[in-house]
């Protein structure tokens, strides 16, 4: 993949393996029907991070548009996606994929201080 | 069989249960110019037949049956009648969605008017890519012309991302490229079609190049669901409405850190529930809201 195609999937959100840049922390994020493990994310306000998102059952999505951070979530592979914090307060993320009777309920919170 | 509507009429009608949406929206006057008939057709939205839930709606089994009693009743009969999607509660299990599909189909059969065209929601259709919904209702993306209006129904919830897809834009681009520029064109989906409220899924991800193809277009109106709450906004010239449900009703966008239902209240029964009528009058889509009554 090109420099130029990297970045640009890198700044759709898209699905890829390696880190671009590995100085970002890592944060580990499991979906399964209907919660975020973890719930509740905590960041500094301007340091970037890269969440790691897998599923444990069926396809689901993280979508946190505050930080235009979007990514569906396959089963049986990682999703990464970059979120930059560049503002304070709690923010919540969602499933966006609809993914069953508890769908609605699935959602999380980000703190940025 | 329709009928031409009189406008007294009409505003007869609305004083005896409805209340007019008196509305200085450009769009909602959005077939300004074109020649056309009198009509008016009744929306339905979000009937979610199989939840359950007192604390929302103890009379969950005799919401839709009311509503359908109440457009049978209607002085004026409706051109026709539109349901924007979820028609049923979702559920994980596909032979209890299709029992629920089956239901629906049955009271709603109960509508004196049989010129019935249906939506799915991603209530109905998103854990099956809308293949259960399919069985019962046919083909979720379609249009047709009414009395002088083109009507296009568009599907944002048979991809459980909440996608209209490229091929369903496709679609709809040469759907649209038939027609001149100043055609009125009304548009039935389920999702608001541009971010009311992404964080709390009131969105189509595709949204926004829909209403492109649309923007050409000078006669534009939306009528949509999924939000359970009327809620009128515009992009641009397109002015785009949703309608209550025949559930339970959800705050308003924003109002909350997250989205709610709003609990029953047995003081105003039915409250924040309801079905609407859109009048296409000349140069002005009139838009009344019914309540529920028990």
């Amino acid at each position: 993949m090109k420099r130029r195609q990297l970045l640009a999937a890198f700044a759709a959100g898209a699905v890829f393996g390696p880190l671009a840049n590995s100085q970002e922390r890592l944060i580990r994020v499991v979906a399964k029907k209907f919660e975020f493990i973890p719930a509740e994310i905590s960041l500094q306000r301007g340091v970037p991070v890269i969440l790691e998102l897998t599923t444990e059952d069926v396809a689901m999505g993280f979508s946190a548009p505050d930080f235009n951070a979007d990514v569906e979530i396959v089963p049986g592979k990682v999703a990464r996606v970059r979120l930059l914090p560049d503002k304070a307060g709690s923010f919540e993320f969602t499933c966006d994929v609809f993914c069953g009777e508890g769908h609605e309920d699935m959602s999380g919170k980000i703190h940025v201080a | 069989m329709t009928q031409p509507i009189d406008r007294r009429d009409f505003l007869k009608l609305a004083g005896l249960g409805g209340a007019v949406f008196a509305s200085g929206l450009a769009g909602c006057a959005g077939i300004a110019g074109a020649e056309q008939d009198e009509f008016y057709f009744v929306q339905l939205s979000d009937t979610h037949w199989g939840f359950k839930g007192d604390a929302l709606n103890p009379d969950a089994g005799g919401t839709l049956p009311k509503a359908v009693a109440a457009v049978n009743a209607l002085a004026v009969k409706p051109d026709f009648i539109v349901f924007t999607g979820d028609l049923t509660h979702t559920t994980d299990d596909p032979k209890e969605r299709r029992r629920r599909l089956a239901e629906f189909r049955d009271i709603v059969s109960k509508l004196d008017n049989k010129n019935v065209r249906f939506m799915p929601g991603e209530h109905d259709a998103s854990l099956d890519n809308g293949q259960a919904w399919k069985e019962f209702f046919g083909a979720s993306t379609y249009s047709f012309d009414h009395k002088g209006v083109h009507f296009i129904a568009i599907d944002n919830v048979s991809d459980p991302a909440g996608k209209i897809g490229d091929a369903q834009l496709a679609w709809l681009k040469a759907d649209l490229d038939k027609h001149a520029t100043d055609a009125p064109v009304v548009v039935l989906t389920h999702r608001p079609l541009f971010d009311l409220m992404p964080q709390w899924d009131w969105a189509t991800k595709d949204g926004a190049q829909a209403i492109s193809l649309l923007m050409p277009y000078r006669n534009v109106t939306v009528f949509y669901g999924h939000i359970h709450q009327e809620h009128h906004h515009m992009t641009g010239h397109i002015a785009h409405h949703s309608a209550k449900s025949l559930i339970f009703p959800l705050v308003a966008p924003g109002s909350r850190p997250r989205r709610e239902p709003i609990p029953w209240d047995a003081a105003q029964p039915y409250r924040g529930l309801g079905f609407r009528s859109i009048e296409a009058e000349k140069s002005v889509l009139k838009i009344v809201e019914y309540p529920v009554k028990a």
